[in-house]
């Protein structure tokens, strides 16, 4: 997956994503979704209700971090 | 640069700013071409972050709407025609209006699905290479290398001759079409490159039909991919196609795996994912009006990705997408099927707690935003 088109993404351990859900002060589910059969995910191993750090390059802010929720 | 980037970064820190990677990257630029000293630098900070907090948007601001007006308003002035002849000269892809929809609307089957292949660097002024990569994709058939075709009803059976030079100019391997040949039709006699051919039934209709099935007989390509086109690109080679086969082609070697792409988002989505469809969304929406000489600022183009691709699969906006899975059943009556919907609503017993924006304007209340989306609270004693 080293396509141009695929940003980073990266699995949160379970205090990094406690840690973002208290910052942007949000539940789990408000999160956008992955789908656990996604390409991407499935290469990085991430499971169902993990949160992958993804890391877009934005042709507006230069670099930016969301998160998206891994379900089923 | 580096250091600069890192003394801004400090200064931003200090200030308590919060800017985005381009803005100090910006700032650094801007502070190493007027040659800031460190006051200087200090109140630069001070005054894009002010300006920065100004021009961030509100809480509960409209943007969906912005963002409606934004892409809508300069869509009056796109073409209706549906076929253009943009970039490669032979090949034919939607543009305009009708593919701004197509992109919209997350169609399954667009109607010019079409790729752009690159090569890794060792291979891209290879032209050779390209070429034969190129007939391995592109689709042939038997009928393309023929010298002479026959259909001889005295002895009822179709004879093929196959042309070396034209199987050599496709740069085909005669082995693999013989091979091929011999898999689809058994009862195949071949000699060298004359090929025979007798029919299961004795007959002319079944003669005719199977003359027809010889020379349709595919013998190379990709599946879903027609015609290629290649072309020399500033100083490489790219093939261009008409058609889409993204997962093959990347398996493809010497095909390079990080610029390679496709028009077909669906395509983008299952091969490389949910975040690539979403770049993939805003490239295609933004390059369809570029194209046509409008612009539109990305943003309100992302917020349109973003909401597409929020779900982890690409969802449609409109009837069977995003406006067909709103909460509130007031919103969706006003969209489009009146009628199903509050029918649908009355017999599942649906609440709506009117907490958008459509629904408190169809009772006649204050719309949740701006100076409604504030409330009064009395203070717990």
């Amino acid at each position: 997956m080293k396509h141009e088109m695929v940003p980073d993404h990266a699995v949160l351990s379970k205090s990094e994503s406690n840690k973002v859900l208290k910052k942007m002060d949000i539940h789990l589910e408000q999160l956008p979704k992955i789908k656990s059969d996604d390409p991407v995910a499935k290469s990085i191993g991430a499971k169902e209700g993990d949160i992958l750090e993804i890391t877009r390059k934005s042709s507006t802010a230069g670099k930016f971090i969301t998160y998206r929720l891994v379900k089923d | 640069m580096q250091e600069t980037i890192e003394k801004v970064t400090k200064v931003v820190k200090k200030k308590r700013a919060k800017f985005p990677e381009s803005y100090i990257h910006d700032i650094a630029r801007a502070a190493e071409r007027h040659d800031l000293d460190d006051d200087e630098l200090d109140e630069l900070v001070r005054r894009v972050k002010r300006a920065y907090e100004r021009a961030k948007v509100e809480k509960g601001e409209a943007v969906g709407t912005v963002a409606a007006q934004s892409v809508g308003e300069p869509g009056t002035q796109m073409t209706m025609r549906t076929f253009h002849y943009a970039g490669v000269a032979e090949l034919n892809v939607t543009l305009g209006l009708p593919r701004l929809i197509e992109i919209v609307d997350a169609r399954k089957k667009i109607s010019t699905p079409t790729m752009a292949i690159y090569f890794e660097d060792e291979f891209k002024n290879d032209e050779e290479f390209v070429r034969t990569i190129a007939n391995k994709i592109g689709k042939s058939n038997v009928n393309d290398i023929l010298q002479d075709f026959h259909v001889n009803f005295a002895e009822m059976n179709v004879v093929a001759e196959l042309d070396e030079t034209k199987i050599k100019d496709k740069r085909l391997d005669f082995t693999d079409i013989i091979n091929r040949v011999e898999k689809a039709f058994k009862k195949a006699q071949i000699d060298n490159n004359i090929l025979s051919f007798v029919p299961s039934k004795s007959n002319i209709r079944e003669l005719r039909l199977l003359a027809d099935k010889v020379r349709d007989l595919q013998i190379s390509g990709v599946k879903n991919i027609g015609k290629v086109v290649i072309r020399k690109e500033e100083d490489e080679w790219v093939i261009h196609t008409e058609g889409s086969n993204l997962g093959a082609v990347l398996k493809m070697e010497g095909v390079d795996k990080v610029r390679t792409t496709t028009n077909d988002i669906h395509e983008v989505e299952k091969v490389l994912g949910i975040e690539a469809a979403r770049n993939a969304i805003i490239h295609e929406a933004q390059r369809t009006m570029d194209e046509q000489g409008l612009t539109v600022d990305v943003r309100h183009i992302m917020l349109v990705a973003d909401m597409m691709t929020a779900d982890g699969s690409v969802k449609s906006i409109g009837r069977h997408g995003i406006s067909g899975e709103k909460a509130s059943v007031l919103a969706r009556a006003s969209f489009e099927e009146t009628g199903k919907h509050l029918l649908r609503a009355s017999i599942r017993g649906e609440i709506d707690h009117l907490t958008g924006i459509i629904e408190n304007i169809i009772i006649g209340q204050p719309i949740p935003l701006g100076t409604g989306s504030v409330g009064v609270v009395m203070k717990h004693k």
